[in-house]
């Protein structure tokens, strides 16, 4: 089959010889990919910046797809089936999953007890196959996949596995309460996501900041928020400030994680030398303009090892610091309601559509930000 | 966006009005407050974190486990086990626990050796990685022409000028070698 080859940093290619997978476990499936998307987060592994990324995985942690075959004791979803993926790899019996903390399940990755199985997220992550390819495996079948209601469009769909959870998380995570100012920092497509769902947990004011232009004009429209790019604004925090009658927003949210941009120290630490856990000039940000007693959310992904981040300001500020990686399956229900009703419309942030046989120039428009990317998704056929 | 950003216009001139955002405040939960601590209780707290596990996967292959587990995961993936010099990096890296630098930086180490493997692996089996695809500069060359001209232009001005050098240190060296 046709699958994803990553062969070292900022190097992926497509190969035709990869083996379709087996049934490993009597509670998997086999599904046939229809769309799977490019993630912010697989620039991290294609970056190189996520220990144990090996030569040889296949990446995709956000694909929805027919299943072809399941294990005997799969019970939930059958063959012929269209489902949506989640990307958390999840029991569903664990203390963790009954809590529904499905991105924190203990019986899916060997490997890190800090996160659960992610789809195609290095060994660090499980060590499990992605969706950037035409067949992937599915373990725990009767847990995640999900069936796609026959009106919506798999284009939709896809963005439901992570991009529209995360961001939904990420404002539900702040707390939001009517009339709250709420800031994002990134305009990627889980930053826009996030900037949208704000509004529905009754925020006041949505403040987008990034420093790509085309992004931040797509977020205005698309979340009907304000939208500025930090490299015009001088000290992003003292914008914040004075913006908020001094006092800082209610709801920080860092929706860009360890490859921000914006301070060259962090940058030179986190990214270049690899002496941190990413760079972590979005959550220093965010730490820093929220108001005193306010709440910090973090969906950005950062590495494993130290990040330096100000953690005296969040003492002396009373500041709650929430995150945690979406947890889909729970959401599930209430985000397909929602583009149901037209409350959301995830597939107008998909720009580009790239044969899968052509995925390192997908990585590569993405990562270089080329040609107004927002999201990429890729067709197996 | 520069010309938009003016001290003027700072606050939303739609303030106080959300008839333009479809479903505005439709999630808002106002017990949904974590700036005071609520944590309800669980069966899980109160009983022990204990649960009825899922069916074993076998294992097959080598699958490297962290050091704060004490036992397998019902389920796990098996790609990629660990295999040559980059292998026994990670092996020695497996051997510390999650919150220790010898734990991560190695697998960094072995990351990047890994793609020398790849490469030799590739050549072993008569393949010739083709870098400049698997870079995606096809992509470049179409939406960043410019810059991509420019970056063969200095890749094509150092290629030349490190050739020269060598030649002509070279040449030099040839001619003092003559004069002796």
């Amino acid at each position: 089959m046709i699958a994803m080859n990553f062969r070292g940093p900022f190097r992926v290619r497509a190969d035709r010889d990869k083996p379709i997978p087996e049934i490993e476990h009597p509670n998997d499936a086999i599904v046939k990919v229809l769309r799977s998307c490019i993630c912010g987060s697989d620039l991290h592994l294609y970056h190189g910046l996520v220990p144990d990324t090996r030569v040889g995985s296949t990446f995709g942690h956000e694909f929805v797809g027919e299943i072809v075959e399941v294990g005997s004791s799969v019970q939930n979803v059958k063959v012929g089936d269209k489902v949506i993926v989640p990307f958390n790899i999840a029991c569903g019996k664990c203390a963790f999953c009954r809590q529904e903390l499905f991105g924190n399940c203990h019986e899916s990755n060997p490997e890190a007890t800090a996160v659960g199985g992610i789809f195609g997220y290095s060994h660090t992550a499980g060590g499990f196959d992605g969706g950037q390819a035409e067949y992937v495996r599915v373990p725990y079948a009767d847990v995640g996949p999900t069936v796609i209601p026959d009106w919506m469009d798999p284009d939709d769909a896809v963005l439901l596995t992570d991009v529209v959870p995360t961001g939904y998380q990420a404002a539900e995570m702040g707390g939001i309460l009517p009339g709250d100012t709420v800031v994002v920092f990134g305009a990627g497509p889980v930053g826009i996501m996030a900037a949208k769902c704000a509004w529905l947990f009754g925020a006041g004011r949505v403040i987008v900041i990034d420093q790509l232009d085309y992004r931040l004009e797509f977020v205005q429209k698309f979340a009907q928020c304000e939208a500025y790019n930090f490299n015009y604004l001088g000290d992003v925090v003292e914008f914040i400030k004075h913006t908020t009658d001094s006092l800082g927003a209610d709801v920080c949210i860092d929706a860009v994680g360890c490859e921000a941009a914006g301070d060259a120290m962090n940058t030179l630490l986190g990214r270049k030398l690899l002496l941190q856990g990413g760079t972590t000039t979005a959550l220093h940000w965010a730490i820093n303009s929220v108001k005193k007693g306010g709440i910090v959310s973090i969906v950005g992904v950062y590495g494993p090892v130290n990040a330096l981040v100000p953690i005296g300001n969040v003492v002396n500020k009373g500041i709650t610091i929430r995150a945690n990686q979406a947890s889909v399956k729970r959401l599930l229900p209430r985000l397909i309601e929602h583009v149901k009703n037209g409350v959301l419309s995830p597939k107008d942030m998909i720009t580009h559509r790239i044969p899968l046989h052509e995925v390192a120039e997908g990585y590569h428009i993405f990562s270089a930000k080329l040609d107004n990317c927002i999201k990429p998704v890729l067709i197996p056929s | 966006m520069e010309s938009e950003f003016t001290p003027d216009n700072r606050m939303n001139s739609m303030m106080a009005d959300y008839s333009h955002i479809k479903g505005w405040g439709i999630d808002a939960d106002l017990e949904n407050d974590p700036t005071y601590p609520m944590k309800k209780r669980t069966d899980e707290e109160r009983f022990g974190y204990t649960w009825e596990r899922p069916e074993q996967q076998p294992q097959d292959v080598e699958i490297l486990t962290s050091t704060e587990r004490n036992n397998m995961p019902a389920v796990f993936g098996t790609t990629v086990p660990p295999s040559g010099l980059s292998g026994m990096i990670r092996r020695y890296a497996y051997t510390w626990s999650e919150s220790d630098l010898r734990r991560w930086i190695p697998l960094i180490l072995a990351d990047r050796i890994g793609a020398g493997e790849g490469i030799i692996d590739d050549l072993a089996h008569g393949k010739i990685p083709n870098i400049f695809a698997e870079r995606g500069w096809t992509a470049e060359m179409k939406y960043n022409r410019k810059n991509f001209l420019l970056k063969v232009a200095a890749v094509t001005v150092v290629a030349v000028g490190v050739t020269a050098l060598i030649v002509n240190r070279k040449k030099i060296s040839g001619s003092l070698k003559s004069h002796r």
